[in-house]
């Protein structure tokens, strides 16, 4: 192992020449092309991510179907139901084939889609609308309101939210419709948005910049709505569209139990509900509102955690 | 079995590239050194410059995508870069021990100390049956300076200070009797005596047992004064290397020259040095826009003040502030964090707070600020006393004293573009209308050299030291006259922190400015202050001129501080 | 820890006390004789009208019934059931077996869910890693009751590998069925916390100075990367148990196991509110209990809650 090199521990003194190893300027401002901060940071990733594009197209498509089913069927749900026509199998009229009381299942489900949905957007209204204000509240004033609040929460967050709805909707089984059903669900899930909440409001209060901004003679109020919930409001858009899907899912397992929406409503969960008798003699009738329901709650999962992994530079790691 | 002329390591012409999602990236472009048996070698280079990853490359633990992509690691004659798993297991520990940088992050939380000390024994085949494993542990621990090992054996890391958990991690390393020990920023995240300490024992252990040291450091002063040999390591590729004393008294490359003007810890010794060598060094690097020179700013300083005889503007007399520390429970305890602090800082000039971690040095710059309210004690700025005013009266001071923080990356919110960052304390105090309020965000950004098509930019496109410089426009947009500095320049690169500094010294002497610098750096200290106040546990033991403390202190905890810095020991440029 | 665990248990009796109210304050603030709507459109038998009445304090202030259902809580009588019968007897007979069912399931997810997540963490961006997340979103968000149904049809039905309702002889073989799906979706969480833990963790410096200190792998993934990831999964338990409990409803309804859960299964779908009011409340009781002891677990593998004061 000999090399050309001088010999060793001696006083050489080693210089790389100038040419090769240019000196650049202290500290140069480098600007890209484009401007970026978070958002547009956040969605320039997006955008790259089929995923994204597949989950939204999703969402989008259930909406416009919850909102206009005609356009999708014309057969009606429920009219024309014939008890002869029971479990009969796909046909070009009803092309995923009848029900045990001999309507149309494609139908269904698509008139179904507006029940679902409708559940899971007014809970993320009440519930995280709720929750992002009292963990705001908790986060700012802090102290005994915090405590208070906080404990409240942890109290309500003791109830798994499902039981706590079933309760709800056995004592309003007279009242119910789709905004009790939501009411029942969000009533209990507020606490789990309002701890995001609370823990980026006390993250960012916690920063330098809102210092500055004390320091610049900014009133607490003001430093609140320009800074410091601006901050906090990415990882609670997260949580709001997970749990969306949750309500989703909350509301299907609730109709299943018979303690949702009333039974005549179109609702994917009642229909699984009422086919499961049927399941070995026709299973199309569970899988397809079954599947209806699977697609719609995986595309809002999928669309959250996108959105997290874009957003949040931890999750990005987990990539 | 060693021989005796083939060097214990040998790395040739490493190269090391990352993935990323835009293909790979070089960190390292060709690096060749060698160390010999018992040699002390430090790799000095700022951050991005590849000198961790040298050192992680040598163990082949390259954190995340890194890759060997070219070269030999030979280390006793062994190429470690093609080495297999189970050949690099048994090099580490016994052949290469490593001391990692953070002692709050290198130790598994879960485990005890004891624990996590033996499985390094029994690994490295040190000892075998229970009782020597534990027996030479207590042994290691003892020898990195844990005089009470047995007993703390059984403790967990988050029941040791920093100093102590370091020392831990300097017994790990060396359980394994290793015959080279990587010491990858030791002790830059200690206090500055306790550093010196640990660096201390470090060379003894080391030098009793014939132990060749590579030290990775961002510290000239630290490489020159513990090791024999210095490698200069810039943007992936080794720059200059060769005898320590030589590279800092002969520097050879330009990167190695601006580094050295730039270094606190050497300038300052050369401020009495020879103005002709300094004249060398400003013709070597003329060519490279943005060089730096502190003592041509510490200069002007001083010619300023000879010129302009000032009276106090901050006045503070038996500053005391007390926290109530909850322990659990419903009791709570007495925190003296500042205790009847008084100094004075006469206007234009810049008077520096020093101390450790928990003097209370930050806590004296929260409470002149507002952001606290004293227990007791007086603070009068331009001759009122702050501490009795009301809301409105506090809202107008506040236009004459402004902060810069240290954290540059929490210290701007990252969704509020620059302009506007800029503009918010014109805004705030209702100041101009529209387009003056966007003249002065370009006049701003001048002062503080950033272009001026920053405006529109968010912060997370600028660097550290570029957003420490919005930090301190956005300081000066209300032109005030006192501009506190809470560890401005502490997170930064030497050389963007001798430009920040220079930045600053410039700022003070054309707007008349009056600074408080809080640091625990006495290095910076002495180019950029007038009067220093050291603070031990919330009171000031000494305060005095900068030229005062540093030529004849008087406590003896000024003395271990001056001592400390490292590089202290070292005559360069005479 | 002795500290740790007094404060634990101090803690959970204004959770305690608050979600009694809570349930309580649900069901009987209503106007009216809220035993007799709680039969809504049903005719009660008048023996247990009366019977719940005088477990409920009915003509007492509302406070003071509350404080007499607290006093029940507390005590352990649960009152009767709709049929009649005392709901202690009726738990005494189900509690063995979903504690049997809740047991297995606990145990496949810890055991599949850990040790697919581990894999996946350690293999990050490969075939496997990418499969198992597709695979555990879906198990996510299919409900539980689909699940169920997906099981019974294929596996039992179909394949006729287990049998599709379980009936009267609960005993562990006859409930692997019902424990792989009640375990599905809680595996599909486990994989992906487990997969997060695992790559947080490897990214900790103590994982890089364990490999430097001579370490090898088939040491540093068990002792420093493994024993760390399982903190977070471990207290996520806690929360999962409300999906455990919500799910061994729906899967002893559906499967017929003789449980808890089948229990206030056809409580809720016959509308016999009385029993679905007695055992919610001894679910949110079981959820607490658990959350404690999951916590004290939490302690002893994390030394830093542990040593706190």
């Amino acid at each position: 192992m000999s090399s050309n090199t001088a010999p060793r521990r001696s006083a050489d003194h080693f210089v790389a020449p100038v040419s090769e190893t240019p000196v650049a300027a202290i500290d140069q401002v480098k600007l890209s092309g484009q401007r970026s901060n978070l958002w547009t940071d956040a969605w320039r990733d997006l955008r790259r991510r089929p995923l994204f594009w597949v989950s939204s197209i999703f969402i989008l498509l259930f909406i416009v179907v919850a909102l206009f089913p005609t356009l999708f069927t014309s057969v009606p749900p429920n009219a024309g139901c014939q008890l002869v026509d029971s479990n009969a199998g796909p046909s070009a009229d009803h092309i995923l084939g009848l029900t045990k009381q001999g309507c149309d299942v494609y139908s269904r489900i698509v008139h179904g889609a507006g029940a679902s949905l409708a559940v899971g957007f007014i809970v993320i209204a009440l519930s995280g609308i709720t929750g992002a204000i009292i963990g705001s509240i908790a986060g700012f004033f802090g102290g005994w309101v915090d405590s208070v609040l906080m404990r409240l929460g942890d109290i309500f967050f003791s109830i798994p939210y499902i039981l706590a709805a079933v309760v709800i909707m056995s004592v309003f089984s007279a009242y119910v419709n789709v905004f009790v059903v939501a009411l029942a669900i969000g009533a209990f899930t507020w606490p789990s948005t309002a701890r995001v909440m609370r823990s980026e409001v006390l993250r960012v209060k916690n920063s330098d910049f809102v210092m500055a901004g004390t320091a610049l003679g900014q009133s607490r109020l003001a430093l609140m709505f320009k800074h410091v919930l601006p901050n906090s409001i990415p990882p609670v858009i997260v949580v709001t569209t997970l749990s969306l899907a949750a309500a989703i899912t909350a509301e299907a397992t609730l109709s299943f139990l018979g303690v949702g929406l009333p039974s005549g409503t179109m609702s994917w969960g009642n229909d699984i509900s009422a086919a499961q008798s049927d399941l070995r003699s026709n299973p199309a009738t569970l899988i397809y509102p079954s599947l209806a329901l699977t697609i719609t709650v995986l595309s809002f999962v999928i669309f959250g955690e996108t959105l997290r992994e874009s957003l949040d530079p931890k999750a990005r790691a987990l990539r | 079995m060693t021989d005796t002329r083939t060097p214990l390591l040998e790395v040739k012409d490493l190269e090391v590239a990352f993935r990323t999602q835009r293909g790979s990236v070089k960190a390292l472009n060709g690096v060749s050194f060698t160390i010999e048996h018992g040699e002390t070698v430090a790799i000095v280079g700022e951050s991005g410059s590849g000198k961790s990853t040298t050192a992680a490359a040598i163990i082949n633990l390259l954190p995340g995508t890194g890759q060997i992509t070219n070269g030999q690691v030979l280390f006793e004659g062994q190429d470690l870069a093609k080495a297999s798993r189970s050949q690099l297991e048994h090099v580490r520990g016994r052949g290469i021990g490593f001391v990692p940088q953070d002692p709050m992050s290198n130790l598994n939380p879960v485990w005890s100390v004891g624990f996590q000390v033996e499985e390094t024994i029994r690994a490295n085949g040190v000892a075998t049956s229970p009782r020597d494993v534990k027996k030479k542990a207590v042994e290691v621990l003892k020898q990195a300076g844990l005089d009470d090992a047995d007993k703390r054996m059984r403790q967990f890391p988050h029941q040791f200070s920093g100093g102590m958990r370091q020392r831990v991690l300097i017994g790990i390393g060396l359980s394994g009797d290793p015959k080279l020990l990587i010491a990858d920023e030791p002790t830059s995240a200690l206090d500055v005596t306790v550093q010196r300490r640990i660096l201390d024992h470090l060379g003894t252990l080391t030098g009793d047992a014939g132990t060749a040291v590579l030290f990775i450091t961002h510290d000239l002063g630290l490489a020159a004064e513990r090791a024999e040999k210095l490698i200069v390591m810039y943007k992936g590729d080794i720059v200059e290397a060769g005898p320590s004393l030589e590279v800092l008294q002969n520097p050879l490359h330009p990167y190695t020259q601006r580094l050295i003007a730039a270094a606190p810890s050497l300038a300052s010794r050369r401020i009495q040095g020879s103005e002709q060598k300094l004249g060398e060094l400003k013709h070597d690097t003329e060519t490279d826009a943005g060089s730096v020179d502190l003592i041509t700013a510490a200069e002007e300083r001083a010619e300023h003040l000879a010129a302009n005889p000032s009276e106090p503007v901050i006045q503070i007399r038996d500053l005391t502030k007390v926290f109530k520390i909850r322990t659990g429970g419903f009791r709570s305890v007495d925190f003296t964090a500042v205790d009847k602090v008084s100094f004075e800082i006469p206007k234009g000039t810049t008077t520096a707070l020093v101390g450790e971690s928990g003097s209370g040095k930050s806590t004296v710059a929260k409470l002149l600020l507002g952001l606290e309210s004293a227990t007791s004690g007086s603070i009068s700025v331009g001759g009122r006393d702050i501490t009795t005013l009301n809301r409105r009266e506090l809202f107008r001071l506040r236009r004459t004293m402004q902060p810069v923080f240290q954290d540059p990356y929490g210290t701007l919110d990252p969704l509020v573009n620059i302009g506007n960052t800029i503009a918010e304390p014109l805004k705030i105090h209702g100041v101009g209308d529209r387009d003056s309020r966007r003249d002065r965000v370009t006049e701003l950004l001048e002062q503080v050299a950033l272009p001026v098509e920053l405006a529109d930019r968010y912060p997370n496109e600028l660097s550290g030291g570029q957003r420490q410089r919005v930090a301190v426009a956005r300081a000066l947009a209300l032109k005030p006259e006192i501009i506190v500095l809470d560890e401005a320049v502490s997170a930064l690169d030497v050389l963007v922190q001798a430009q920040i500094l220079q930045l600053l010294a410039e700022l003070q002497s054309e707007l008349g400015l009056t600074y408080l610098f809080i640091t625990h750096d006495l290095a910076v200290v002495r180019v950029i202050a007038d009067n220093v106040c050291v603070m031990q546990k919330g009171r000031i033991v000494e305060q005095a001129s900068t030229d005062e403390v540093f030529a004849s202190p008087k406590e003896q905890y000024t003395r271990d501080l001056l001592d400390a810095i490292p590089g202290a020991g070292i005559k360069i440029g005479v | 820890m002795v500290f740790y665990v007094i404060r634990r248990i101090l803690q959970a009796i204004p959770v305690l006390i608050g979600t009694t109210f809570l349930i309580y304050f649900l069901v009987f603030a209503m106007p009216g004789n809220p035993v007799q709507a709680l039969f809504g459109d049903k005719t009660p038998n008048p023996a247990l009208l009366a019977e719940l009445e005088k477990q409920y304090h009915l003509n007492e202030p509302f406070i003071v019934q509350y404080l007499y259902y607290l006093r029940d809580v507390v005590t352990g009588n649960f009152g009767v059931s709709f049929s009649g019968q005392s709901v202690n007897d009726v738990l005494a007979r189900t509690f063995p077996v979903t504690a049997r069912l809740a047991l297995m399931a606990v145990v496949i997810e810890m055991v599949v869910g850990v040790t697919i997540g581990l894999v996946a963490g350690l293999r990050k961006g490969k075939l496997f890693d990418l499969s198992s997340l597709v695979i555990s979103l879906l198990f996510l968000s299919v409900p539980i009751f689909v699940i169920c149904f997906i099981g019974q049809f294929f596996l039992g039905f179909k394949l006729g590998w287990f049998r599709t309702t379980v009936g009267a002889d609960a005993s562990i073989p006859n409930l692997i069925l019902p424990a792989i799906v009640l375990a599905s979706s809680l595996v599909a969480i486990n994989i992906r916390l487990t997969r997060g833990s695992v790559i947080e963790t490897l990214n900790n410096d103590f994982v890089r100075t364990a490999y430097s200190k001579g370490l090898s792998r088939r040491r540093v993934i068990p002792v420093h990367v493994l024993r760390n990831s399982l903190i977070p999964v471990t207290t996520q338990l806690g929360a999962d148990f409300g999906i455990l409990l919500v799910g061994a409803t729906v899967t002893e309804g559906i499967f017929n196991v003789p449980g808890v859960g089948n229990t206030l299964y056809q409580a809720i779908i016959r509308g016999e509110r009385p029993t679905v009011v007695s055992f919610v409340t001894v679910m949110v009781l079981l959820y607490l209990v658990v959350n404690i002891i999951i916590d004290l677990i939490y302690a002893v593998l994390d030394p830093r809650i542990r040593y706190v004061k």
